[in-house]
């Protein structure tokens, strides 16, 4: 079995965030960390690679520094790193990182491809199910427990009080949650044995079947107005009263601005 | 010269970190609270290959280099002494010499036990009457046979009744020289939990790393077969010092952690303690007194780390360790009495880890070689 993971660097939220002046993340200048959901979609793959045998691949676009997530992915056990990189490639929404992705994964084998179900930065949990789109084949989102069965995938889709279960034939897509599993430690023999190894590095020339103009800002239908970090609040007012006081107290205040 | 880590050790700096942080912080007040050797730690160390950080890959180990090796000590150390010195004492003090002096079957057997973390290692030289002194001990080994019989008592054993594998260093013969003193001669034996003959005393009780499992090993009639002589006979001094020498880089490395985590806890303490009416980081005390340790503790880190590249490309690193553990030391020793003291009251209190932390600092200037000893091999080299 072949399965690609597609992963995400992500800024690291305690490393506080960073903007170009356009209003996209500047990435270069933060911390950062592998997308969390994506980490429980890897360690997914790695276990049905422990229980059932199988090659994982992981994916990822990003500024060239992203290699340092792939690096991270093969610690973990991952037996192959592809970097999508191109100047080109720069400030794309989901809907040119999907173009794109699907295009890099267009030029590998694969029976599932796991991506998480959004990542921290941009919370649109779009990618997974428009690569799938974009590729054609099935997705099974929100995936809280993955099984095996011949050809067929065995899915747990997961709902606020319930789960589907959902049976799939290969290939398909699947996203997963982080609830879906605690991810393992690299090794430190793992690290070393990653820096040993070679990471492909695929550049816009590298990808076919895929559309300029569905590529990098200028293919991104998403245009950003504004952004900006969270503007602290003034300090609160604080009061010291018994209970019966205070809610009148709280009362007065909430009509005084309307709210009741 | 490049005083940047390449991006193979930050990776694995940022793994022990994390695992320290999540795995081994936790449960440190407790640890020493209680004087509970911390086993599932352990285990989970075990699993991940924290145990034969620098052993190669054919002897079960993970195959990086002492550097890597010392930054786990380091980062563990820096939330929990205690958890620090197991993986020092094991990996250094049990692992190495059988790497290094191990015959084939040996490594095979032992190295590759305690690398993938199916064992737990000690090393047992000093005795009641020898500590700084190694030629005052006492415990004898005769051949009998195909067997050695160990007689004798070792003390202060790190791992103690935890470890599964023992390197023991015992007399086996006494030469006298052209002017008729008597003479010494060791030789390293590697031994058995469950060996006949072979028991604990004691457990001691500590001021700090109360977690580690310290205690005395008494040696009956202890019998253990031939082929486990590590090394030539007669040559377990200079295997026992050689040792000791790649060890003093494992407790620097736990002293700069334990300095690196108080300075830690006293940066964001200050910044949040006020004191008339601000917050004591805005004191120039405070600010200099935080300057101070910083500039040391980077100090120490050039020395552990230089020590462990030493290591790596040395076949004699004795006074590059000696500087290390010697610096490191004291500043661990400097940088906790002056974390407590900024802590004030709170400081003096368990609840605070700083408490525990100078507590634990203070072992590193006597273990594996006091301050003093380190001084000796330094001027040695100096006047030689």
């Amino acid at each position: 079995m072949k399965i690609v993971v597609c992963v995400k660097q992500v800024p690291d939220t305690k490393g506080g965030v960073k903007f170009n002046p356009d209003g996209t993340l500047n990435r270069a200048a933060m911390l950062t960390i592998m997308n969390p959901d994506d980490k429980a979609g890897l360690e997914a793959a790695l276990r049905l690679k422990e229980q059932y045998g199988a090659e994982v691949t992981v994916v990822t676009m990003g500024l060239p520094k992203a290699d340092e997530v792939l690096r991270e992915a093969m610690a973990m056990g991952a037996d192959k790193g592809i970097l999508v990189t191109d100047r080109v490639l720069g400030g794309a929404d989901t809907w040119a990182t999907s173009s794109t992705i699907a295009a890099a994964i267009r030029n590998l084998e694969y029976d599932l491809i796991i991506t998480g179900r959004q990542a921290i930065d941009g919370d649109t949990a779009q990618v997974g199910p428009q690569i799938s789109e974009h590729l054609d084949i099935p997705v099974i989102s929100y995936a809280q427990d993955i099984k095996i069965d011949g050809d067929y995938v065995i899915v747990q889709r997961q709902y606020e009080d319930r789960y589907h279960e959902l049976k799939v034939k290969m290939p398909c897509l699947i996203t997963a949650l982080s609830e879906l599993n605690e991810p393992r430690y690299m090794t430190p023999g793992g690290i070393f044995d990653a820096y040993d190894k070679e990471v492909t590095v695929w550049g816009r020339a590298d990808l076919k079947d895929l559309d300029d103009a569905n590529i990098g800002l200028a293919g991104s239908p998403t245009k950003i107005a504004k952004a900006s970090d969270k503007v602290r609040k003034g300090a609160g007012e604080k009061v010291t009263l018994d209970a019966e006081e205070s809610v009148a107290y709280i009362m007065g205040k909430l009509k005084e601005k309307h709210v009741i | 010269m490049d005083f940047g880590l390449d991006k193979k050790h930050e990776m694995a700096r940022a793994l022990f970190k994390e695992f320290a942080e999540k795995e081994v912080k936790p449960l440190a007040q407790e640890v020493d609270e209680t004087e509970k050797f911390p086993r599932g730690t352990v285990e989970k160390m075990q699993k991940l290959g924290f145990m034969g950080i620098p052993v190669p890959k054919e002897y079960g180990g993970q195959g990086c280099d002492p550097l890597t090796y010392i930054m786990c000590v380091e980062e563990l150390s820096k939330v929990c002494g205690t958890t620090g010195v197991i993986v020092s004492a094991h990996t250094s003090l049990c692992i190495d010499p059988i790497l290094t002096y191990g015959t084939e079957e040996q490594k095979n057997t032992y190295v590759r036990a305690l690398a993938t973390g199916e064992k737990l290692g000690a090393f047992a030289l000093t005795e009641p009457g020898a500590g700084t002194d190694a030629q005052g001990c006492q415990t004898k080994a005769v051949l009998d046979g195909d067997q050695w019989v160990l007689n004798g008592s070792k003390c202060f054993i790190t791992n103690g009744k935890e470890a599964d594998v023992y390197i023991v260093i015992a007399i086996t013969s006494v030469t006298e020289d052209k002017r008729g003193r008597k003479k010494k001669n060791f030789s390293a034996f590697i031994v058995d939990k469950g060996a006949p003959g072979f028991s604990f005393g004691t457990k001691e009780k500590k001021m700090g790393i109360r977690g580690s499992s310290t205690y005395e090993l008494i040696f009956e009639d202890c019998r253990i077969p031939k082929e486990n002589l590590l090394g030539p006979e007669g040559k377990g001094f200079p295997i026992a010092m050689h040792t000791l020498d790649g060890g003093r880089i494992g407790i620097a490395a736990q002293a700069l952690g334990l300095a690196e985590g108080a300075l830690e806890a006293t940066i964001a303490y200050t910044k949040e303690r006020k004191q008339f009416g601000r917050a004591i980081s805005a004191q120039q005390n405070t600010q200099f007194q935080l300057a101070d340790m910083a500039a040391k503790i980077d100090a120490a880190k050039f020395l552990v780390y230089r020590a462990a590249m030493a290591k790596a490309t040395q076949k004699v690193y004795s006074v590059e360790a000696a500087k290390a553990k010697l610096f490191a030391a004291e500043t661990a020793m400097d940088v906790t009495t002056r974390c407590v003291q900024l802590f004030g009251g709170y400081g003096y209190i368990r609840e605070y880890d700083v408490e525990r932390m100078m507590r634990d600092a203070k072992i590193t200037e006597i273990y594996e070689g006091t301050s003093e000893v380190q001084r000796m091999v330094i001027s040695g080299a100096l006047l030689k």
